[in-house]
């Protein structure tokens, strides 16, 4: 899926890195817990996440992983904000449970890495 | 080339702030993208504990042109068993530090993941020192 497309299933809102929307991924993962977050070894999947804080986008950058899904109406500060956008990170935010979200995002078609 | 950073205990703001900038300068460096993240996720859980389990700390870096070595020197209060710590799922934080999304007993297992050598010395009051090695 694209990430506008991402976007739009998971009617969310972009924070940062809209010129990336065009972007293709395949797969996704979804954790709270960071230290899970931090055992994906080269893989970048699009993170769904209900830890919003700046640990999330500090663990991100540890793992190189730039693309994140903010769920269950979980909301950004203007602090992780800016970190995020300093890193080229995407961040979008959606009102949708983990559940509801990675069920969504599996119909379209996102696979698991493991 | 040497590198040192101070770390305060409960600084969760800036958690992962010495993590980030040993990375700039090891992809300054040119070090295989791949290495960096072993480096990097390593050093992160353990900037993490120092922060969240002990009074704070130093941390050294020396990098040399084929490896890295990383030591994490905190004030305590130690561990009493390293055994039982390094163990998946062993866990002594607070609820403060599992709000941050860490403190599941997944960060000594993921240091030793993915480092070449660690080695956890630790004294109880007095503290704990946790050193990695990295080749490049």
């Amino acid at each position: 899926m694209t990430l506008k497309e991402i976007a739009d299933v998971l009617e969310a809102k972009v924070l940062c890195g809209q010129d990336r929307l065009n972007e293709e991924h395949e797969t996704a993962f979804a954790s709270d817990l960071m230290s899970d977050v931090l055992t994906l070894g080269d893989y970048n999947p699009v993170i769904l996440t209900g830890l919003c804080n700046m640990q999330t986008i500090r663990t991100c950058e540890m793992g190189n992983l730039d693309i994140i899904v903010l769920v269950r109406r979980k909301k950004a500060t203007e602090e992780m904000i800016e970190e995020a956008e300093d890193e080229g990170m995407v961040v979008m935010e959606s009102d949708f449970s983990m559940f509801k979200a990675c069920g969504l995002l599996f119909k379209g078609g996102m696979q698991p890495i493991f | 080339m040497h590198l040192e950073y101070q770390v305060f205990e409960a600084d969760f703001v800036n958690a992962g702030a010495a993590s980030s900038a040993i990375k700039k300068t090891l992809k300054q460096l040119n070090v295989n993208p791949q290495i960096v993240k072993r480096v990097v996720v390593a050093l992160y859980e353990a900037e993490v504990n120092a922060i969240a389990h002990a009074y704070g700390g130093m941390i050294y870096a020396d990098i040399e042109a084929d490896r890295i070595i990383v030591k994490v020197v905190d004030k305590g209060p130690g561990i009493p068993d390293i055994e039982w710590a390094m163990q998946e799922g062993n866990s002594t934080a607070s609820p403060e530090v599992r709000n941050m999304g860490f403190g599941a007993g997944m960060g000594l297992p993921n240091i030793r993941k993915n480092v070449d050598r660690l080695d956890v010395q630790s004294t109880v009051g007095v503290g704990t020192t946790v050193e990695m090695e990295v080749h490049f």
